[in-house]
């Protein structure tokens, strides 16, 4: 019995260590605390799906390599997508808020697909397949697949991932983010106000329905 | 005895799994370390919650009971009785029936896999094989 009960407390030993370790990471991406950054200017306001005259508008800060993002884009997103904004409730704005190592390279290849129209199918690609923000090394070859998959002129594609030329574009929707408050991946702001509590689609549908039948007289 | 023993060790780990993934849903532990696996998709799917409370609630509750059970069916005055191993294999069908379905849901509906879910999987099979396998020879 003595080296029953000593398993028992190797168990509970290492089991305790682990969920300590995990309890010392964080509990939703965050930016890191640097200090201000140059401003930098760019009128896009990001692109837009969902009709002009919704009578709400969200606003998602999101990061192609943050797996809460991913996780909403695969999940939720598509309930969204045919219950608000294929009805005409929700216009829905995507906003580039990158925080991690390659969330940049990815934001410019969606940005890439969007100057050949197909900002939205470069989104699902990067986020349906996402494996590659679980991996070390550089996903430029992997976008550029996800370029093909959807269709795009790859030359005209690596021309403009050569030439980086999305890049203050990304840094002003980030700072933008910043400036509204934004913190972490994703955020969403609903008519202006962040939605709080667990992003999914029904408490989303429940608010934007609540903001709706407030409007009516 | 030995089977029930082991029973014991793999409910405990069961345990902090379930605890793990638990913590996580009501975010007192940030990212799961998933490795390839698609844990944060699983989890927040519309599926990791039943009934109102989530899954892995239920796994913390399955497994503290079997744990629980399990250290009583080895206690000397209970070796010998086949209430203990009775419970043991009601406790654990129930949780490889849970098991079952959750997998099936993940592969299925999800079309994602989590491999700490796969990993409470397997512990759980294991423990109603042990369990079927002590209810026939209690020792």
């Amino acid at each position: 019995m003595k080296g029953f009960y000593a398993a028992l407390a190797v168990v509970c030993v290492a089991g305790g260590a682990w969920l300590f370790y995990a309890s010392r990471h964080r509990a939703s991406e965050h930016a890191p605390a640097t200090g201000p950054a140059p401003v930098v200017t760019d009128t896009f306001p990001g692109y837009e799906m969902g009709s002009a005259s919704a009578p709400v508008t969200i606003v998602e800060y999101s990061d192609f390599e943050c797996p809460y993002c991913a996780a909403f884009a695969t999940v939720q997103m598509p309930e969204v997508r045919s219950q608000l904004i294929a009805t005409g409730k929700v216009r829905w704005r995507f906003r580039d808020f990158p925080l991690h190592p390659h969330s940049t390279l990815a934001a410019m290849s969606a940005q890439c697909g969007g100057e050949q129209g197909k900002f939205w199918e470069m989104h699902d690609q990067l986020f349906d397949h996402h494996q590659w923000a679980q991996q070390d090394k550089d996903p430029s070859g992997i976008f550029r697949e996800f370029g093909k998959a959807v269709g795009l002129d790859l030359s005209r594609y690596d021309a403009c991932m050569d030439s980086r030329r999305y890049d203050n574009r990304i840094t002003a929707s980030q700072q933008e983010g910043v400036a509204l408050g934004v913190h972490g991946t994703p955020t969403f702001l609903v008519n202006g106000r962040r939605f709080e509590g667990r992003p999914t689609s029904d408490a989303m549908k429940a608010l934007v329905d609540s903001l709706i039948a407030a409007r009516k007289p | 005895m030995r089977r029930r023993q082991t029973i014991a060790i793999l409910a405990l780990a069961g345990l902090f799994v379930a605890l793990y993934l638990w913590l996580h849903k009501i975010g007192l532990i940030g990212e799961l370390q998933c490795g390839t696996g698609s844990c944060e998709i699983v989890q927040a799917s519309r599926y990791a919650d039943l009934l109102g409370f989530p899954v892995a609630l239920y796994g913390v509750i399955g497994y503290a009971v079997i744990f629980a059970a399990a250290l009583v069916s080895v206690q000397p005055r209970w070796l010998a009785a086949r209430g203990p191993g009775l419970a043991l294999v009601a406790l654990s069908s129930l949780g490889f029936a849970f098991t079952v379905y959750l997998t099936a849901v993940s592969l299925l509906l999800i079309h994602a896999t989590c491999r700490w879910c796969l990993a409470s999987g397997a512990i759980m099979t294991t423990i109603w094989l042990l369990s079927l396998a002590t209810a026939r020879r209690p020792t």
